[in-house]
């Protein structure tokens, strides 16, 4: 007990024994995160998952970005010296006022100005002699076959960012060796990006060779001047100003391009996919996805400051305290492996961690159910001083019926009957409470909160599924239900051709034991109205061949909102999307003409009246056919620490890392107070194996010297 | 010995073969090149076009064994099994589908693998022969029955008990080793203090209790007895004839771990978040990389084998009235 109080005093002004970082990162500006799976793309034109904007966010610089703090969703300039807006020309090069009537529409333009002065980040593919020639573009064999990190080249150098930069990456959407999943999506919108890729295609390219695009021209994306380009679109497509504040339009400097490519650099992981390069307040100092990963401040980052107005209560969360200040502000921000969520969580509980989600298994440690019956934290994380914010998030998780399919498919009065039934009957509020810890909203239609076309309380209840009491809405009885499955033809639930209980099939990706409750408690909703359902598990792969083979019966899906416009929700049923027939998002192949034709209306025209009435004929459109169980909006609860600053979520701007702060000096004295090392159970064990031991020997002893008689 | 050692190295080739086979039979009844196109490119927005495209790009647009489209000999080699066996033959991991060199991946994993599995087969060693031998001299007694209580119950544990366990107890109430993460150098002590000693524990009461029987059986026979009888000390009889006649048994145990020390631990690596191979083989197949595993499991059987050879040369060494293929 002495030498474990000895020691605690001896360690009291140490580093803690259990910190996972080096003793003299403590006092460093470093914002300590983590990632689960190691990201696939770090090159812009192919990433588009979640954990990878987590990184190509800070480095690659868009056109434009989302206010940080406003609500709803602003786009703003980033490297644009303005949001561009969309000029529509006729057939014979007249401008148009609008794109209302569309098919006058021939093309669209969006012209883009630059801010001067932006330089790339320090990167060996710029780096060059005195007499102007590149350093490291024409590299031999036996340097190559010595290079596995960009620490190979010590020379750096950078640029200015021009747009002939954005307009190459534009082009790169077309290269025949890199996958962008948005380049098909694109190709019907830009104008020759398809016939650039067919060009690119026919001609022959070693995989790994340079192609240089400055060499081609793309009718869709044209150099004006230094800093200034167009994007000409064959056809009006409002929300792609959207699509300027994503990866894909980020600048890639032809340099990197011609760096990467030489022979044996791939090879070594030498790609764009793993060393970025770009304008951004951050670079990828250390890519080592099998432990960690490094953003480090960019020396060259333009001037950037912080927001200074955002929503009334902005304020009063100390979000606008550094209003005007110079971004970043933190120097370098460690993201660390953490395949399993229990040693994510409880280093965050000890403040390795800054932030941290909320795994099922540490929800009751870190929430409870205040006496409003409003979420909030535990005392244990009051004790720490944690904070907690709750985002809705711009996404819908929902049930979909497969309208091809022969018994839940198909417009007529009784599947509409029989899906409505399904629809009351299946509790939405029980799930979210259940297998959500109460982390959701149910939904009442396509379009989730914060986004425009989204009605709260009674004006956006799905009055098929809910009735307004009371100042909130209230699921319809079981009762109604059962009267619309008996007006479908399914009287207690019975199939009248068998006289059975009429049996219906969930199609699920099974990936994991926890489904199986959720499977078990998805049967019993059907149960209350006397019916059966099977749940055909199987594998991913199976299962996405169900859904685009158009197999499935039932099943579960979600999306999660590309950029905030109510198009980007809608068109998830537009006829044309199907996933069947055309390949599309429209995973229930739902076809409606009359909703089709107002999302061909809708989609072009701007925020205001005209397109809230629309959209509320279209959103009564979809309720009456009810092709989805409407599901929930998921919310996101995050928890960070008393020395993180401006945390506030921002679920669509990738970059936020620049807005973030930490106070290392608090964080370094809390992690002490916290974590103490305690000896004396261990010195007990220790001792009691001694003492064990003692009469063992003992024994032997005595065995060892007995006689024989 | 050498003409036993030549034919059995004249099975490595088929035996590599059929694995090989039996692997990429495996994976492309689970997973069609369609469908690794789609994990690769993700869900969003992906035409049929790209999922083509990805496939042509990657090698993957090929028949899977018989390309009937062509003539002669490359009915069989322009397939997608010919063209990614052969070069596993040669050692030529090439590169993952999302463009990693494999095998740069493997030695840059392989150290932190070696730090946990090297000093856990050494402390799980000299622990368990140790307790092994001091349960075998005290059969019998109290300590004999209560260790072997403390096996009992050791075994039947789960492992991933421990893992958690210990985590909680050692590095969240204790706070003396850090929960997770891994650091080159001899600063990974205090990464992998915590997961050596969950992998000896996890494993100390069913070696205990093998190693208990082992050395009973030695102690049972007439030579031992003799050695009691000339007067020899306790240790000397255990240490010097017990213990070297058990050493068959003891480098079957060992010789068998000898791949796994290179290829890791997979829930152990997972949990304590170090960056080995344990953990890349099924991230391979969870991203549905097929280029990852075929490399894996064929470095996980050439290692066997090499595992096996060494037990054979080590028996003969070990007991020199063993002769291979000799009648």
């Amino acid at each position: 007990m002495l030498l474990s109080s000895a020691l605690r005093v001896v360690s009291a002004d140490v580093t803690p024994w259990n910190n996972p970082y080096p003793a003299d990162n403590a006092a460093k500006s470093i914002l300590y995160s983590v990632f689960q799976e190691r990201p696939k793309h770090l090159d812009p034109v192919s990433s588009y998952s979640e954990n990878e904007a987590v990184f190509t966010g800070q480095i690659y610089e868009p056109p434009l970005q989302y206010h940080f703090l406003k609500r709803p969703y602003e786009l703003i300039p980033l490297t644009a010296t303005a949001v561009p807006e969309a000029q529509y020309f006729d057939a014979r090069g007249k401008r148009l006022p609008d794109a209302t009537d569309e098919q006058a529409v021939a093309k669209v333009i969006y012209r883009i100005t630059l801010r001067p002065g932006i330089t790339f980040a320090p990167h060996p593919a710029f780096a060059r002699r005195p007499d102007g020639s590149y350093y490291y573009h024409a590299l031999s064999p036996e340097i190559t076959q010595r290079a596995f990190t960009l620490n190979a080249f010590p020379e750096t150098g950078t640029r200015e960012l021009i747009a002939d930069d954005y307009v190459y990456e534009i082009k790169r959407l077309a290269h025949p060796h890199l996958h962008s999943p948005v380049a098909s999506f694109l190709g019907k919108y830009i104008t020759g990006l398809n016939a650039l890729a067919r060009e690119l295609r026919h001609r022959t390219y070693g995989k790994a060779e340079f192609i240089d695009l400055r060499a081609f021209d793309l009718l869709g994306a044209r150099v004006i001047d230094r800093y200034t380009f167009e994007i000409t679109l064959s056809k009006p497509y409002p929300q792609f100003v959207y699509w300027l504040a994503m990866s894909f339009f980020a600048p890639v400097p032809w340099e990197a391009d011609a760096f990467y490519s030489q022979p044996g650099m791939a090879e070594h992981n030498l790609t764009l996919e793993w060393y970025p390069v770009g304008t951004g307040p951050y670079v990828l100092n250390e890519n080592n996805p099998n432990r960690r990963m490094v953003l480090r401040r960019n020396p060259n980052f333009h001037l950037e400051t912080y927001p200074d107005a955002g929503e009334p209560s902005d304020g009063a969360h100390g979000w606008l305290a550094q209003a005007g200040q110079r971004l970043p502000f933190i120097d370098e921000v460690h993201f660390m492996l953490e395949k399993e969520d229990i040693p994510e969580w409880n280093k965050f509980q000890q403040g390795y961690y800054d932030t941290s989600g909320i795994a099922p298994d540490g929800f009751d440690q870190a929430i409870r159910v205040g006496p409003t019956g409003q979420p909030e934290l535990t005392d244990t994380m009051r004790a720490h001083d944690v904070r907690l914010a709750i985002t809705t998030q711009p996404s819908l998780n929902y049930i979909g019926f497969n309208m091809l399919d022969p018994v839940v498919g198909g417009n007529d009065r009784r599947a509409r009957l029989l899906r409505r039934a399904l629809s009351i009957a299946f509790d939405t509020e029980e799930l979210i409470s259940i297998f959500g810890n109460g982390r959701g909203i149910p939904a009442q239609g396509p379009i989730p909160p914060g986004i425009f076309g989204f009605k709260e309380a009674e004006a956006g209840v799905n009055p098929l599924v809910y009735d307004w009491r009371q100042g909130r809405a209230v699921r319809k009885s079981l009762d109604q239900a059962r009267h619309y499955l008996a007006q479908a033809g399914y009287p207690g639930g019975r199939d009248p051709a068998s006289g059975k209980p009429l049996v219906l099939y969930f199609d699920a990706a099974t990936t994991g034991p926890d489904l199986k409750s959720q499977f078990s408690w998805y049967r019993k909703q059907f149960e209350k109205l006397g019916l059966e359902l099977v749940v055909r598990s199987t594998d991913y792969n199976r299962f996405q061949e169900k859904m685009h083979k158009g197999d499935a019966q039932i099943y579960s899906w979600g999306w999660n909102a590309d950029y905030p416009d109510p198009e980007n929700f809608l068109f998830l049923l537009y006829g044309p999307n199907g996933k069947v027939r055309h390949q599309g998002e429209n995973a229930s192949n739902y076809a409606n003409p009359a909703y089709d034709a107002l999302f061909q209306r809708m989609r072009v025209l701007p925020n205001g009246a005209e397109r809230q009435r629309i959209i509320d004929q279209m959103v009564a459109l979809v309720r009456e056919d009810s092709p989805w169980i409407w599901g929930f909006h998921p919310q996101a609860f995050t928890l960070y620490h008393q020395w993180v600053g401006n945390a506030k979520p921002n679920l669509l701007a990738r970059n936020s890392l620049k807005y973030r702060t930490v106070d290392p000096v608090l964080r370094a004295v809390k992690r002490r107070e916290w974590n103490p090392p305690r000896l004396w159970p261990l010195l007990l064990v220790l001792i009691a194996a001694v003492v064990s031991i003692v009469p063992a020997v003992l024994v032997y002893r005595r065995r060892r010297y007995a006689t024989a008689l | 010995m050498t003409a036993y050692l030549i034919r059995r190295l004249c099975y490595v080739l088929p035996i590599l073969i059929g694995v090989n086979l039996i692997t990429f039979v495996l994976f492309f009844v689970v997973n069609s090149p369609d469908d690794m196109a789609r994990m690769h490119l993700g869900e969003r927005r992906v035409t049929q076009a790209a999922v083509d495209k990805w496939k042509e790009e990657h090698d993957y647009a090929r028949p899977l064994f018989w390309n009937a489209n062509v003539d002669g000999t490359a009915r069989v080699t322009d397939t997608i099994f010919y063209r990614r066996s052969i070069e596993l033959f040669l050692f030529k991991f090439g590169q993952s589908d999302d463009g990693r060199d494999i095998g740069y991946d493997i030695r840059q994993r392989m150290g932190p693998s070696l730090a946990i599995a090297l000093p856990v087969l050494m402390v799980e060693l000299l622990v368990t022969v140790t307790l092994g031998l001091l349960v075998a001299v005290l059969r019998g007694t109290y300590f004999d029955r209560w260790i072997a209580l403390v096996c009992v119950a050791l075994m039947s544990v789960s492992g991933l008990f421990y893992i958690v366990g210990a985590q909680y107890l050692i590095a969240k109430l204790l706070r003396i080793v850090p929960i997770s993460g891994f650091t080159p150098g001899l600063a990974a002590a205090k990464f992998v203090a915590l997961p050596i000693a969950v992998q000896v524990l996890a494993a100390l009461g069913a070696n205990v209790r093998w190693y208990r029987t082992v050395f009973l059986e030695e102690i049972e026979k007439e030579y031992v007895r003799t050695a009691w009888a000339k007067g020899l000390s306790e240790s000397a009889v255990m240490t010097r004839h017990v213990l070297r006649n058990a050493l068959l048994p003891l480098i079957t145990a060992i010789v068998v771990t000898l791949p796994s020390l290179f290829l890791g631990s997979l829930i152990t690596e997972s949990f304590f978040a170090i960056p080995g191979l344990g953990s890349y083989t099924i991230d391979a197949l969870q991203s549905q990389d097929f280029a990852i595993v075929r490399s894996m499991v064929f470095l996980g059987a050439v290692l066997y084998i090499v595992g096996l050879l060494l037990t054979d040369i080590a028996y003969a060494w070990a007991d020199p009235r063993l002769r291979f293929g000799e009648a």
